[in-house]
């Protein structure tokens, strides 16, 4: 080559647009996280403190909820999402076709509508409540247990928030399953049958491991919007159940205002958040690689 | 990440198809009249169920300026939005006024600029937060009381010991901003609801603590309430007044009672921020909605107690004209309380920095 | 994998799709409900449909979520598509970096993403306009000040969709021959040439599918815009949330409907299309 290539100053414009909005932005994280709240600026005296860490301790409660809801929203989306994509992958073209867009379909129509629409169906006078009254079972139940039951109470509680993020972010999981298990080589499996294995040893000793890329990535797309929510578990919880990202929601845009500590929030699960990740990609080795078409 | 998913479900639409039909879903022409407006606007932030619509309407046609109006939840949800947001008129309550005036937040109004000051009651002239009458015209005034739904409990309440009492254990709404919660609980001990006492605070603190450890609140709620209250969702909560006579045109077995140990007495007010890039046009939204008519049809609507005496005094007259039938005067004197109620209730003032931080730290420590 | 399922799995599978679609056909059903409850049906009616066209707050805010997305798509394909081809001329030294940094708004949680962005423009507006009040005490002489609103919203919407237009074009980048553009420059051509003539309709589909991914996720979008559009900007998902707070207007679940309606009915005009072109083609074969 005898001219420079010049096509890399295409992205210069891009680079600068990220220092300003994609690093910048992170840095004011920084910088807020360690200033402190009376003096309002890092680099006056007394800016620097470690306070906005130091009462971090006094939100264990919500991290460790917050984890806790999400994994388990996680490990419910696995145990829901891996049968689906499977049996799907198994079914003919047609049916496959029409099952990706069943899945998709419900992405068109905003989360926090489809989200308020379970407020209608689990609230104390909702759809359940008012089913289970008119078939009876409170009486059922009250005539056995001698109890005084008069509907069950779901919003408010951790589960309800659980339902909310699986129902929320099920087709996350289910998606990136299904291609891995539908890329699958065929030869592999039939030779696993030849060689004498029955079809549980064929999927637990070939097909599962196989997708194991396919349900890292779903875990982490389900993981990252779980733990950091804060629309869900507002509708959901009732506000009894706060999350990490109502406690950050609640210091900048909410009734506490104090931007220094919701700033060190959001950096110390930024943090935690990134070690699961590099965790669980170590984890999956470089076969999520392969996934990432 | 997510981008596998969102290709997957993209390729599902057939390319090309979509992306001429993401072309043609712009709305023809619409840009100009959606962001600007016209050449005049006036930027208007209040709260939710706070204003009749056809008012923003009336004085749009009547000005030709045209109104941006959002909401806040609560005061302190709208200090939080000041920070990055360019509104023009705001509507907090008294103690909230006080804190923005003290940081040098608002403007001075010129009040030749809005002559239905005049029509304002004298005793919601000179008021704490404002005693000079510089800053501020008062909207609306009335009680946080506490609503019950008499079907959903066994004897009427009086006291605001209902709210933290494990007898009611889910089927209670806490209101979900710091200073009206801790307020109650300080209500509830005894305590005034502008003590600087942080002992008392505290201790205000404990009780709402325990209560929520309790299981005794099935939501932390602001405007929420109407829906759940409305729905026999919910048995107690504590809210204004004017909002539970919205509530009780939906559902008639709910009661609102101010408790014996007292309730906070609010005025929420009209005031212009120090940056307003529309002074006069806030000003003369403002004098708008201080007018007797904007009062009275607004009164109708938010039933909330509005400060105009004109207004006052017309309503039940208005009412009946309107409906058809007399107004109910004990729901008149929920709307707009009697003196003798009044004498019971305490505003809220501005606490000291501290203060102030220590309710937002123990109300970040409640909800978590 | 052609074996057939039993009928256990597809009744779990049908459970799975319930599960995902009673809570949309509730919306479905009460935007047709003569009163205002999401619970209590009180009757037909389209009276929802008709309101909401007379709704300015939930029309504008329809306006506002498409005009953003479309522009914020337009933008995020031009730059991501010649950021990725910069991208991938660079030394691996230097592009391995830049492609992390791209990846941040990608893996961030949309709540640091939108926090750490109003905290940029809450802070850099501040220091603006206490400079310009700075220069009208001082110096008379003023300039507007700035705030939050659709501007930053924008600038907000493009940066989180960047990433998406690169990660689909980059693959067709790397399908393509590389000596492709050295042979094409060789043989006369501007490296300008080289990029319109011979880079781009390779990376046609690419680009394609990046516009619309990005259009999706703008559409999509709730907790970046709600930290960024400060007052007098919302979009369609922050109109719901506020409505959220208070009562859910029916009028919501008429504008769902339709949008709804609307992919629908493109989904099933795309299937039909698709299968007639199979079918042409299976003929003319």
């Amino acid at each position: 080559m005898k001219k420079r290539n010049r096509l890399p100053l295409f992205a210069v414009p891009y680079v600068g647009w990220m220092a300003l909005f994609v690093v910048a932005p992170i840095l004011m994280v920084v910088l807020y996280a360690f200033t402190d709240a009376q003096a309002g600026f890092l680099f006056s005296p007394d800016g620097f403190t470690l306070e906005n860490f130091a009462r971090m301790g006094s939100y264990a409660p919500v991290f460790l909820r917050s984890f806790q809801l999400a994994i388990v929203a996680t490990l419910v989306c696995v145990l829901i999402g891996y049968p689906v994509a499977y049996f799907m992958a198994r079914e003919g073209e047609q049916f496959q076709k029409m099952a990706m867009v069943i899945i998709m379909l419900p992405m068109w129509m905003n989360f926090l509508l489809r989200t308020y629409s379970w407020i209608a169906i689990l609230d104390r006078n909702g759809f359940i409540n008012q089913f289970c009254r008119a078939i009876g079972l409170f009486d059922l139940i009250n005539g056995i247990f001698g109890t005084n039951l008069e509907y069950f109470q779901m919003l408010g509680t951790p589960g309800a928030v659980v339902l909310g993020m699986v129902y929320n972010y099920l087709p996350f999981m289910i998606l990136p399953i299904y291609s891995v298990i539908l890329k699958l080589d065929h030869s592999l499996l039939e030779a696993a049958r030849d060689l004498g294995a029955n079809s549980v040893s064929v999927f637990r000793r070939v097909i599962f491991p196989l997708s194991l890329p396919g349900i890292l990535s779903g875990v982490t797309m389900v993981f990252v919007p779980s733990v950091s929510t804060f629309a869900i578990s507002q509708m959901m919880g009732g506000g009894t159940q706060m999350m990490l990202g109502d406690l950050i929601e609640l210091q900048f845009l909410g009734g506490a205002y104090n931007p220094y500590l919701g700033s060190a929030i959001a950096l110390v699960m930024m943090v935690i958040v990134v070690i699961c990740m590099y965790v669980m990609n170590r984890f999956g080795e470089g076969e999520e690689e392969a996934v990432m078409l | 990440m997510k981008k596998q998913i969102v290709l997957a479900f993209t390729s599902a639409l057939a390319l090309g198809l979509l992306s001429s039909c993401a072309m043609d879903e712009v709305p023809e022409g619409s840009q100009s009249a959606v962001q600007t407006g016209g050449n005049r606007v006036v930027n208007v932030c209040s709260w939710g169920e706070y204003i009749d619509p056809s008012l923003i309407d009336q004085f749009e046609a009547e000005t030709g300026i045209t109104v941006n109006y959002t909401t806040a939840e609560s005061n302190e949800a709208l200090y939080s939005k000041l920070q990055g947001a360019n509104y023009d008129v705001i509507c907090p309550s008294d103690y909230m006024i006080s804190q923005l005036i003290e940081e040098g937040k608002l403007a001075e109004l010129n009040y030749d600029n809005i002559p239905n000051y005049a029509l304002i009651d004298e005793r919601f002239k000179n008021l704490s937060f404002d005693p000079d009458n510089k800053y501020t015209v008062p909207y609306t005034w009335g009680t946080l009381g506490l609503i019950y739904n008499s079907a959903m409990v066994s004897e009427p309440i009086t006291s605001w010991d209902a709210m933290f009492d494990p007898q009611y254990a889910g089927d209670v709404l806490m209101i979900k901003n710091s200073r009206d919660a801790i307020g109650i609980a300080l209500l509830d001990l005894g305590y005034s609801l502008n003590t600087t006492n942080e002992a008392e605070i505290q201790e205000a603190y404990e009780k709402l603590a325990e209560a929520k450890e309790a299981g005794v609140y099935q939501g932390f709620v602001m405007d929420e309430v109407f829906q759940k209250l409305e729905g026999g969702n919910a048995a107690i909560g504590a809210y204004y007044a004017g909002d539970y006579l919205t509530m009780l045109e939906n559902n008639p077995d709910l009661k609102y009672v101010v408790p014996e140990e007292g309730a906070n007495y609010f005025v929420d007010a009209m005031c212009v921020l120090k940056d307003a890039q529309n002074k006069d046009e806030a000003e003369a939204w403002i004098n708008f909605m201080a007018s007797t008519e904007a009062s009275l049809k607004n009164m109708d609507y938010i039933w909330y107690a509005s400060p105009n005496t004109e207004a006052l005094e017309q309503y039940p007259t208005y009412y009946e004209e309107t409906y058809g039938e007399p107004l109910d005067m004990e729901l008149y004197e929920i709307m707009a309380a009697p003196s003798d109620v009044l004498e019971n209730c305490e505003s809220y003032l501005v606490s000291p920095l501290e203060i102030r931080t220590l309710y937002n730290d123990l109300w970040t420590d409640l909800l978590s | 994998m052609s074996r057939k399922n039993s009928i256990g799995s597809r009744l779990f599978m049908g459970l799975v799709f319930f599960f995902l679609y009673a809570p949309i056909l509730l919306l479905i059903i009460f935007s047709f409900n003569e009163g205002t409850s999401s619970a209590v049906w009180k009757g037909f009616s389209l009276k929802w449909y008709g309101e909401l066209f007379q709704d300015r707050i939930i029309m504008n805010s329809v306006y506002t979520t498409l005009i953003v997305s479309v522009i914020a798509t337009l933008v995020a394909t031009v730059a991501g598509t010649l950021a990725a081809i910069g991208f991938y001329n660079m030394r691996k030294s230097i592009r391995e970096p830049l492609m992390t940094i791209n990846g941040i708004p990608m893996m961030n949680a949309d709540i640091v993403t939108g926090v750490s962005l109003c905290l940029l423009f809450a802070a850099a507006f501040g220091a603006w306009n206490g400079f310009v009040s700075w220069m009208e005490v001082n110096y008379r002489l003023t300039a507007p000040r700035l705030y939050q609103g659709f501007g930053t919203l924008l600038i907000a919407h493009i940066t989180f969709n960047i990433p998406y237009v690169i990660l689909s074009v980059m693959p067709k980048l790397k399908q393509m021959d590389k000596h492709l553009l050295d042979a094409a420059q060789d043989l006369g051509c501007t490296w300008m040439q080289a990029f319109w003539k011979v880079a781009l309709p390779e990376i046609k589909p690419g680009i394609v599918s990046g516009m619309l991914i990005a259009f999706t996720m703008s559409i999509d979008d709730f907790v970046i815009s709600y930290f960024t559009a400060g007052a007098t900007s919302s979009t369609l998902a922050m109109t719901i949330y506020s409505m959220t707070k208070k009562r859910v207007s029916p009028e919501i679940n008429a504008i769902s409907t339709l949008l709804f309606g609307a992919v629908l009915v493109l989904l099933i005009l795309v299937n039909v299309l698709e299968a007639r072109q199979q079918k042409q083609k299976k003929y003319t074969d």
